[in-house]
């Protein structure tokens, strides 16, 4: 299948955001968009890693067997997680140890297993490239978003963390004086981050709504992993409960329009 | 009490109410939002973490402090700890299916899972990165591996409770779930510094 190189790059940003419709990724999400420094800083970690991973995994795609694939791609991307991680420790080491473990948490980010297992192991190296870049992109946007949110109302402040470098943070006048510190902390970022894909939804409703995976097994990139029966096992117990729960949602609303009839 | 017991406890309790993983750092959200539908899995799904948890930690430490040590290969950690990780799961699977095929039944599902468990790697590096000794790392990798369990039966409670709500159009599923973590995770604020004044 021929695909466009710009409709891959843009794909990752947009319509497939990893964070915001394909919900891949949300750990450090969380964790890291406390600042838009780190925020920025953790999504071009990120995008180094994807692209590098993405290559070369598409390099070796006759090469690699089937079976083993999954640890084949781990130690790809963990070698690339351990350059940046040195790279960035010789060179920006202030935006090393803020972030802190979360770089080297990146081998276990869904997103970059997930493209190689669902992009980069199908496709050329050049289109793996474009959409590990594209990907990272989203990935950055998404933090960002969620870190302009968190840093300026949660510490009234803008480009915290760059003291190392001689860079002050800004203080917004007003909003500093009212900021609300429990954003920047976890509860914060969950708050965000339902809100922000409330909105997504809200936004997208119109074009026909998103067809977001189910994010028990359908949206795990180790999916595969479990057998199959397990993992379909899980989802079907999972949508019986849904299931009966909107059966009893309509039963109820069948009651009250009785009742109404009857008054 | 003994300083060492002190050293255990306060890693242990930190690890379960204030350092929770999943309510106060935000590691290891794919399985609290994607297994926490229900209470059994959940359950099920928090026990087969805390086992993996104190595997791993049983077999990276010494990895670390007695091989990379030794031959200066520190940077090499995080791939030696994925494959370990990976391997263990693995490991852990077949064992499990060939002597205690019950319990294998019963978290035999959620194992592979747990591979890309973030927080299983996190702790493993934690107990690296703040050069705790063996003991006091099982001891903070099982009060970890149990905060997770308190946070998903929790939430598991919580959510059973959501998805019986009618709920406004964009919010229902996901958002109105990370909404009621984000309440969840409020009520975990509480018990800021309690367990560093319980043994001052």
């Amino acid at each position: 299948m021929k695909q466009n190189k710009l409709s891959i790059l843009l794909r990752g940003i947009i319509a497939e955001n990893p964070v915001l419709i394909l919900v891949l990724g949300t750990c450090p999400a969380l964790a890291v968009s406390t600042s838009i420094v780190s925020a920025v800083s953790m999504g071009i970690a990120a995008t180094l890693v994807l692209i590098g991973s993405n290559v070369v995994i598409s390099l070796l795609r006759k090469v690699i067997p089937d079976s083993v694939r999954i640890p084949c791609y781990i130690v790809v991307i963990a070698a690339f997680v351990t350059a940046v991680q040195m790279l960035m420790q010789a060179y920006l080491e202030p935006i090393y140890d803020l972030l802190g473990r979360w770089l080297s948490l990146i081998v276990v980010n869904c997103i970059v297993l997930g493209r190689a297992e669902m992009f980069a192991r199908k496709n050329k190296p050049l289109d793996s490239a474009l959409d590990g870049l594209g990907m990272g992109l989203g990935f950055t946007v998404a933090l960002l978003a969620m870190a302009l949110v968190r840093e300026v109302f949660g510490s009234g402040t803008v480009l915290s963390g760059l003291a190392a470098f001689g860079v002050e943070a800004i203080k917004i006048p007003f909003i500093y004086d009212i900021r609300i510190p429990i954003l920047a902390q976890a509860p914060g970022g969950f708050l965000i981050f339902g809100i922000m894909i409330a909105v997504m939804n809200k936004i997208t409703e119109k074009k026909g709504g998103v067809k977001r995976k189910s994010f028990s097994c359908d949206g795990c990139p180790s999916a595969h992993l479990c057998t199959k029966t397990s993992c379909s096992e899980i989802t079907e117990l999972a949508s019986d409960a849904s299931e009966a729960a909107e059966q009893i949602k309509e039963a109820e609303i069948a009651e009250k329009k009785e009742v109404e009839e009857n008054a | 009490m003994p300083e060492m017991l002190k050293t255990l406890l306060t890693v242990l309790l930190a690890g379960i109410l204030t350092d929770n993983y999943v309510l106060a750092k935000t590691t290891g959200i794919c399985p609290f939002l994607g297994v926490s539908k229900k209470f059994q899995q959940a359950a099920g799904m928090g026990i087969a973490v805390i086992f993996v948890m104190l595997c791993a930690t049983a077999v990276t430490w010494p990895i670390y402090e007695y091989l990379l040590k030794e031959f200066e290969l520190t940077y090499l950690r995080t791939i030696v700890f994925i494959l370990v990780i990976a391997a263990l799961v693995q490991f852990v699977e077949i064992i499990l299916k060939r002597f205690i095929p019950s319990l294998y039944k019963s978290l035999g599902v959620y194992l592979p899972l747990i591979t890309t468990n973030c927080a299983v790697l996190g702790i493993a590096e934690e107990n690296i990165d703040t050069a705790r000794d063996f003991l006091t790392s099982m001891s903070a990798s099982l009060g970890v591996g149990l905060g997770f369990l308190l946070a998903m039966i929790l939430f598991a409670g919580v959510r059973s409770r959501i998805e019986n709500c009618p709920s406004p159009k964009p919010v229902r599923g996901l958002p109105i779930t990370l909404i009621a973590a984000s309440i969840v995770a409020m009520a975990f604020l509480g018990f800021n510094g309690v367990v560093q004044n319980l043994f001052a």
